[in-house]
């Protein structure tokens, strides 16, 4: 608060400023006062909200190291190469950020689906996706994918490329430049986006319903069992709401979004 | 943060101020949803009923509300579908709703005892359940014991809607245990599944069969006659339009009775 500046922001911007905090602050606060504090404990502790707060968990842990292991080279091409339809790829990677989540569900069903396009060839391999955990995995990585890829090349843009050159001047091969100087440098980048891949697994609901269905422990998320709850135990749908904005608060403080997001 | 008493009052009038701004736009966009064709939305005279029904009552509620418009000049009937758990929740927190049609009594129940329905809910329809597969019926389901198979994918409601704890009692009944490999939120919901070759097979009602026209097929089976299904309708206490929604009742009770056995259902006290 005391802070002082050199120059005066105007006065005008604290009102629309503020509206915008109370706007985002006060419904999620607001939940707080739906709660009977002392059912809490009971209520976020049973079966049904274990299995499906560890099921968060994995599957959000395991979408973000697929989005790691798909989203750092495509950022790294994105970033560096000068190749013209490049352009094109970047518009469609950011597809799932605008897609209705239900739409990327039906995206992924015509494509996993036991009707789909590979859906059914897999199945013929013995690898079944459609109402299993993998499922739940694809939906995650689908919608979060396009969070790491957006955060990492606008870091690896503003570092440029200058250490890169240099080091390959003095004669490292493109794949030590890549591990030992260019992926060094964004690692903060490279951080934040992953925990934003993370965080938005964590509250994928639209396309893992649509494409995984619902079922406890095995696709039953957190976000599909509040949507469950909602109807029939509106306490505990709002107690499991507080766990999941618990989560989500404490893993946006771990890393704040600089730049793209 | 110790704060004057003026700053105080002037943070409280600037979230005021927020709130109201925020709402503004919305309220803008508040009364003017009309799902019908009729296009005197803004006459004088309009009244408007809102009527809260199962989702499995989509045709028929649909039927009728052509029906009770042609009869009723200058009013609009707004439908809203939902699974009647949702409903319920949704007319407990406050939504205006005049009348509630249920898909099973227990819903019914929790609105009679929320103190929210308008007198003593009177059953209008019986359903049951149906096997649903995909055309062509690739996994050769043939009664209710095939549901079962290890290798058969099988999608029910979850046991909170009405389908779902239905779907429980006939496998009670049957003396079979289930393994669902999915528990959905609706007959709808089901039947997208089942219609799109997900799932290998679904339960859900008759007439959800009957409606879902040629996507897909339905098998009968004889255990489904131990569990059957009664839809209740009440006006909610507090209604504006009470008039109107004590002849909604009379027509769904009444004239309307053809359009339910038209779609399938089941008389009323089966």
């Amino acid at each position: 608060m005391s802070h002082t500046r050199h120059v005066g922001l105007p006065r005008w911007l604290f009102g629309p400023a503020l509206l915008a905090g109370v706007f985002v602050v006060l419904p999620v606060a607001s939940m707080t006062t739906r709660i009977a504090w002392s059912d809490f404990p009971s209520l976020v502790t049973s079966e049904a909200a274990r299995s499906a707060l560890l099921l968060s968990l994995r599957t959000s842990t395991a979408s973000t190291l697929l989005c790691l292991l798909l989203g750092i080279p495509l950022a790294t091409v994105l970033a560096r190469s000068e190749a013209r339809w490049l352009g094109v790829l970047r518009s469609l990677v950011l597809l799932p950020l605008v897609l209705p989540p239900v739409v990327g569900g039906i995206a992924l069903l015509s494509t996993f689906g036991r009707q789909g396009l590979l859906g059914g060839h897999l199945e013929t391999l013995g690898i079944k996706i459609a109402f299993t955990s993998i499922a739940v995995v694809l939906a995650q990585t689908f919608v979060s994918l396009p969070f790491l890829v957006v955060s990492l090349e606008g870091a690896l843009r503003t570092a440029g490329e200058r250490y890169d050159v240099v080091a390959a001047s003095l004669g490292a091969r493109p794949t030590t430049v890549l591990r030992r100087v260019t992926l060094p440098l964004v690692l903060p980048g490279l951080a934040s986006g992953a925990v934003l891949a993370f965080a938005r697994s964590l509250g994928e609901f639209g396309a893992t319903i649509t494409f995984a269905g619902s079922l406890e422990g095995t696709t039953r998320t957190l976000p599909l069992l509040i949507y469950n709850l909602r109807v029939t135990d509106a306490d505990a749908a709002v107690a499991m709401s507080l766990v999941l904005v618990a989560v989500a608060v404490l893993v946006i403080g771990l890393v704040r979004p600089r730049g793209a997001l | 943060m110790k704060q004057g008493p003026m700053k105080k009052n002037r943070l409280r009038l600037s979230a005021t101020a927020a709130a109201l701004l925020l709402a503004l736009p919305l309220a803008a966009c508040g009364d003017d949803g009309d799902s019908g064709s009729g296009d005197n939305g803004n006459g004088g005279g309009t009244e408007t009923l809102t009527v809260f029904a199962a989702a499995s009552l989509t045709k028929t509620f649909e039927e009728l509300e052509k029906q009770f418009e042609d009869a009723h000049e200058g009013v609009d009937v707004k439908l809203s579908f939902g699974g009647s758990s949702d409903l319920v929740a949704q007319i407990t927190e406050g939504a205006d709703a005049d009348v509630f049609a249920s898909a099973d009594t227990a819903n019914m129940d929790k609105l009679v005892a929320a103190d929210l329905a308008e007198g003593e809910p009177a059953e209008f329809a019986t359903n049951t359940l149906m096997i649903a597969v995909p055309p062509g019926n690739p996994a050769g389901i043939t009664n209710l014991a095939d549901l079962t198979e290890k290798d058969v994918n099988l999608v029910l409601c979850q046991p909170e809607v009405p389908c779902g704890s239905a779907s429980l009692k006939v496998a009670e009944a049957a003396g079979l245990t289930f393994q669902p490999v999915s528990e959905e939120q609706s007959v709808t919901d089901v039947l997208a599944k089942v219609s799109s070759g997900e799932a290998d097979a679904g339960l859900v009602y008759v007439t959800d069969v009957t409606a879902a026209g040629d996507t897909v097929e339905g098998i009968d089976f004889p255990e489904a006659a131990d569990v059957v299904n009664h839809y209740p309708i009440v006006a909610v206490k507090g209604s504006e339009h009470a008039d109107l929604a004590k002849e909604w009742l009379d027509l769904v009770l009444g004239d309307g009775q053809q359009v339910f056995k038209e779609a399938g259902f089941g008389a009323p006290g089966a």
